[in-house]
């Protein structure tokens, strides 16, 4: 049965995202960055961040709950038991900082059917409070035995 | 450019990473859940993994967070709790005057994240 790629092209509604200073040191910690942009705020001001910095990845707290809906949304049909994440990027823009209020807003990218397999693949698209672009995330889905 | 890194997350990390992103999957935190559905334990989270291989570009770079432009991965391998991961990179060239390196990460012979590619800039 090939796979119904219908729901590309859907657009989610937007997801707004409060980034606090004991979030990403939480989120640096777990994940052992060190560097003290991530820990200390005049540390951060003296590296020219606007406060404490969010690591790169941090976009996956930010940005993960705008994509989270649009995988479990029923119209892509995705089949959660044969599902893996089969890749990920992001393309960072402007530095995430303490205090930022970000909004991401998710799309279907793709849907198609390789060796057997489904791909879906969603954009999720990061600005912070004053429009500027934090962070693209490309996130790759595949179901096997489709 | 060379680029290693090596980590071994312990026994708890998972739960620490599941708090931290907000992934509670059971897959990654419950031992006995995971080895229902076919799994050797409870994994790691693949972007865990993935937050390994960009901090060992960010290292690499100088240990400015602002270094890293993009970051793709492919996802492979289960990576497991308590074992080694070691992160290993070389430059490939330039692309618009970044630096494109490619990486991977590994426990063992069990590739964990495979065919990664990461464009680094030099610190504003």
């Amino acid at each position: 049965m090939p796979v119904n790629a219908d729901a590309k092209g859907k657009t989610y509604p937007p997801f707004e995202y409060e980034v606090g200073k004991e979030k990403i040191k939480e989120y640096a910690w777990a994940v052992g960055e060190d560097n003290p942009v991530h820990f200390d705020r005049e540390q951060a001001r003296a590296a020219g961040f606007r406060d404490v910095a969010a690591p790169p990845m941090f976009a996956v707290v930010y940005s993960g709950g705008a994509v989270g809906p649009a995988v479990l949304d029923p119209e892509v049909g995705i089949n959660f038991a044969m599902m893996v994440h089969g890749g990920q990027e992001f393309v960072w823009g402007e530095p995430v900082c303490a205090g930022d209020t970000i909004t991401t807003q998710t799309s279907v990218k793709d849907i198609y059917e390789r060796g057997g397999m489904g791909f879906y693949v969603f954009e999720s698209v990061s600005l912070n409070q004053d429009d500027q672009e934090v962070v693209r995330g490309t996130w790759t889905n595949i179901v096997r035995g489709v | 450019m060379q680029v290693e890194l090596k980590v071994t997350p312990d026994k708890y990390l998972p739960h620490r990473y599941a708090g931290a992103s907000g992934d509670f999957n059971p897959i990654h935190i419950d031992k006995e859940f995971a080895e229902q559905v076919g799994l050797p334990s409870n994994i790691l989270h693949g972007l865990y993994s993935m937050a390994q291989v960009a901090r060992a570009c960010t290292t690499a770079a100088g240990g400015d967070p602002r270094s890293l432009r993009r970051l793709s991965v492919q996802f492979r391998g289960m990576g497991l709790p308590e074992q080694e991961i070691v992160v290993t990179g070389a430059d490939t060239g330039e692309r618009d005057g970044r630096t494109v390196l490619g990486l991977e990460a590994a426990q063992g012979d069990n590739k964990i994240i495979k065919n990664a590619e990461a464009e680094l800039t030099s610190a504003p």
